[in-house]
This record gives structure tokens, sequence and C-alpha cells, in this order.
């Protein structure tokens, strides 16, 4: 069983050797399909940043009327804390939101003395609420509409971000099902183009399986060999794809991160390099291997 | 009395030649199916029987399209009769399973017209992987393709591709791939058809060889000279039947 074994891989290392240039068109369909699948992986990864540091932008904001007591915003806040909906709440005061503006405002004199002209705080106070997904922000206004409510809240400012908002929440679930689509897609492609090049170059040597059949070879002995080379024209293909990749990353990564604040994609790369390397190795034997089962089937036939 | 023993040792005689019989081909017919409809199928062998006895020297002559490759590739396997069984060392080819194929096919040394060599490997491994195929052990390997790459007299262009070889080292080359995993029998299909007559009568020698040192030979021809020159058995069929089958035949037909 051994000696099987070891000439099985022999012999299929020495295919692979002898057709190299059969092995280079293999490997480098392998490669694109190893490739597409990794930068799918690190894709979905970017996106789900990007779109997560958007939504970390958006929020909801309650006013409250003029007159509310501290304690009642307070509570108002502990009371939709408890909705499972809500990321955070942040108390913002009248005051605060004085010295926010006027933060923000600082060299606009002629905006800060108009302010100071009125005598009094013109800002009411709020609460700035998350919640964890954009289509739950509804849920939470809605909440803040019923009764009970209603004597303490000034406005609610949903309805001027709801744009925004629905903007973000079709974002998010476009995102995820566009890439979906695309990486089916290409995969089918991918796998296509491979099981087809790797049927052209079993086609080469069917003449070959017919004799390796009359000599008496069992169909494991025969089909072994293709098996090996399969497989190592995907392993290739993984580590070409691996060095590529991470060639990539190395150059845009300074590039990119002027655009985004918090995507460094070169970290990125090497928080997720086990679980890329994985994915490509995974995917370029499996790929080759399939391709050469599914190829050699029929010469194997009677 | 005498008489009677003379009979009981006949009968028992021909009971173990019965038993003997290497190859039994018993009213073999094959009839191939016509692809193009209403034109008629083809008769290419029609109720064919005859026994090949180990260590003989058989030769099967017709004009091509007398059944002799069929009666061949029937051996192998690669075809089924329409009727007919077929029994090699008294196993019925009928009841052998697809994967005890290798098992049959590792019993015959097939050598073709065409040599039919793996041309990616050179001469010495395309020998050795018939052992391989049987398991043979590497050094089993290393001691006996010499030994058969000695036999044909091709040692010095063992680390040659085929394609670098002579049509006659090639046939020499595929008989030494036959003959290697010491096989019951070796089949060779019109193994000359392609080679001059100098090489030709090299092969046959090399053929009346490999049966001297223990091995059946079923040599498919239509060389008369070849035949002429034997003075073995020959088998003549003509249309798929068998005409005439003698003990020092001669090509007539």
């Amino acid at each position: 069983m051994f000696t099987v074994l070891i000439r099985i891989f022999r012999s299929g290392w020495r295919s692979f050797y002898r057709d190299r240039e059969i092995a280079l068109a293999t490997i480098f369909v392998l490669f694109l399909s190893v490739i597409l699948s990794g930068s799918f992986f690190l894709f979905k990864d970017i996106s789900q940043i990007l779109v997560a540091d958007l939504q970390e932008k958006i929020d909801v904001s309650v006013y409250f009327k003029e007159e509310t007591p501290e304690e009642d915003i307070l509570g108002v806040g502990k009371e939709l804390s408890e909705l499972p909906e809500i990321k955070n709440i942040e108390y913002v005061s009248k005051k605060q939101a004085l010295l926010n503006f006027i933060q923000r405002h600082e060299r606009d004199t002629a905006l800060l003395d108009s302010i100071d002209e009125l005598g009094k705080n013109p800002f009411l106070a709020s609460l700035n609420v998350r919640t964890w997904n954009p289509d739950q922000y509804a849920k939470v206004s809605k909440f803040l509409e019923g009764p009970g409510f209603d004597s303490f809240v000034e406005k609610i400012d949903y309805y001027q971000r709801k744009p925004a908002i629905d903007t973000m929440r079709s974002l998010n679930s476009g995102v995820t099902k566009i890439s979906i689509s695309i990486a089916v897609l290409l995969v089918t492609i991918a796998i296509a183009v491979s099981l087809n090049t790797i049927g052209l170059s079993i086609y080469n040597s069917r003449k070959e399986i017919e004799i390796q059949k009359l000599v008496g070879a069992s169909s494991w002995f025969i089909r072994g060999p293709f098996l090996v080379q399969g497989m190592i024209c995907g392993i290739l293909a993984a580590l070409i794809s691996i060095l590529t990749i991470s060639l990539i990353c190395w150059f845009l990564s300074p590039r990119i991160e002027n655009f985004f604040l918090s995507i460094s994609l070169f970290t990125l790369f090497i928080e997720n390099f086990w679980m890329l390397v994985l994915i490509q190795f995974t995917t370029g034997i499996s790929l080759g291997a399939v391709s050469s089962l599914v190829a050699i089937k029929k010469y194997l036939k009677d | 009395m005498g008489n009677l023993t003379n009979l009981l040792k006949q009968k028992l005689n021909y009971k173990l030649n019965i038993l003997n019989s290497l190859i039994k081909f018993q009213d073999i017919t094959k009839i191939y199916p016509s692809n193009v409809s209403k034109s008629k199928p083809t008769i290419a062998l029609d109720k064919v029987s005859f026994d090949i006895f180990p260590k003989e020297f058989v030769s099967l002559v017709g004009k091509s399209g007398a059944g002799k490759t069929t009666l061949l590739k029937l051996l192998l396997m690669q075809e089924k009769p329409t009727s007919g069984d077929i029994l090699f060392e008294g196993k019925n080819l009928s009841e052998i399973r697809s994967e005890e194929l290798s098992w049959l096919r590792r019993k015959i040394g097939v050598v073709f017209q065409d040599y039919k060599l793996l041309a990616a490997k050179t001469a010495y491994e395309n020998i050795a992987y018939t052992m391989e195929v049987i398991g043979a052990r590497d050094e089993e390997i290393k001691r006996d393709v010499p030994k058969v790459l000695d036999i044909v007299g091709l040692s010095e262009r063992a680390g040659n591709l085929p394609a670098e070889l002579s049509g006659g080292e090639r046939q020499r080359v595929a008989i030494a791939r036959a003959l290697v995993h010491r096989p019951d029998i070796i089949l060779a299909d019109e193994p000359t058809g392609n080679l001059d007559p100098y090489h030709t009568m090299e092969i046959i020698e090399l053929l009346l060889k490999i049966q001297l040192m223990g091995t059946t030979v079923v040599l498919a021809t239509h060389n008369k000279d070849v035949i002429n020159r034997l003075n073995k058995r020959v088998i003549t069929l003509e249309k798929g039947r068998v005409i005439r089958d003698e003990k020092e035949g001669r090509f007539i037909l």
C-alpha cells in the first residue's frame, strides 16, 4: 500500500515536471480562481469595516422641551437603553450643547455674537441614540413618539436623517448581496475554466490511460498521478496567489489609508493571514483535485 | 484388457487436456451492431471454438476483417462476446467483474502493431510501469527490468524515450514490457505490421525465444513468410469462422 502511494506520488510529480507547459496553463487558471476567492475574503472584511465605519457616524437625536427636568430626560434614556436595539445613548445637556456649538464655530464671531445677543441658551437638551443596525432607527423613533413621551419630546430628527439612514441601510444589504452574487458567478466561471483546462491536459493523455488500462493498472493507480498533478498545480497556484495578494496589500496599503480612516489594508492582511492561507490552499487543492477527478472519469469507463 | 486401459488413459488425457487448456473458446459469436440504421450488422465471429494449451505457439491467420483482432479483444475483455463462453485458466470471463479486469490483464502480456508505449516514459520506465502496476517491490523491478531489456537486446537504449527509438526497437520494448511480469500468455496482434522484413524476423525470433522459455504465445498475423517459416500450430480464420486448425500449419488462403 505504501509503495503504491509513493509510486503514485512519484509518477504524478514526474508527469507534472515533464508536461511543464500544460501544467503552467493549469496553474494560471487555478491561480485566477484562487486569487478570486482570496480577494473576496478580504473584500468582504473591507466592505464590512467600511459599512461599520459609516454606521458609526449615523445617530438619531431626541430633543427635549425647554422646561423638562434633567431627571426626566435621564429617565427616558434609561427606558430607552432597555430596548434591545439600542447600542448606546449619550446625554447632551443644554449647557453641553451650547459649548459644543461654540467650539464648532470658534472662528465665526458673527454667529457667536448673535447667540450672545439672544441672552439665553437657545439649545435643547438631547439624547443621541445609536442602534446596532440602521433599520432599527425607525422603531426607536416610533417608540419615542408613543404615549408617555410626547409631553417631554420636542422633536426627533429621525425624519431629517431618514434619507441618509435609508441609503446606509440599502448600502449595507446591497454590498453583501452584490458581492455574494459576483462571487458565485466568478467562482462558477473559474471552476468551469479549470475543469476545461485540466480536461484538455487529460485528453492529451487519453492514449496513455488506455495503455495503462491494457497493462492491467487499477483505476486508482491510473487516477492517482493525475490527482497528484492537479493538487500540485493547486498548491503552486495558492502560493503564487498569496504572494500576489501580499504584494498588492503592501503596495496599496499606504495609498488607501489616506482615503479611509480606520482601515489599514496591510494590517487587515496580517490579521487574516492564516485564514487567508487556509482558504487559498483549500480552494487551490480541492479545485485541482476535483477537476482532475471529474475530467478523468470518462476515460476510465470501460 | 490392454485396450480398455488404453481407452481409459485416452479419456483421462482428454479430461486433463480440458482442465489444462489455458484458454477455451466455446461457440463464440460476436456481432457488431451497425451504427447506421438499416445497414446490416457485422458478424465478426461465428461460433468459433478452439483451445489453446500451455506453452503452445499458436498463429492466428486470416485476411483483415477475418476476426483475428476481435478474438484478441474478447480475450482481453475489451469487448464482450454476443454469445458463447471464454474460459481463461478455467475461469469464465463473463463472470469477471470490472474490478477484476486488472487481474486478467496482468496475466496476459500484449504486443500491438502500433506498439502502444507510454510516450512520456523511457524504455526502462515503460517496462517498469507494468511491474509497478502489479505491485512488485522496487528491488524486483531493479532486478527484472534490466534482465528483459537484455533479452530483447536493448540494454543500451534503456534511457531513451519511444520517440527516439526505431520501429523495431519500439516493438522490442513492447515485447519486453509484455514479458516482464511473467504473464501466462503473450498476445501479439500484428506485431510486425509496421516493420521491414529484417526487423520482422528479429521480432518473430524473439517471440520464439519467449515460447521456449515457457510462455504461451498467440500471434495474429497475415504475414505469409512468417507463418511458413514457423512450422507451428496455425488457426486459419475466414469470415469469422475457423476453417483450418493444423499442428504444423502453413499459410493457405
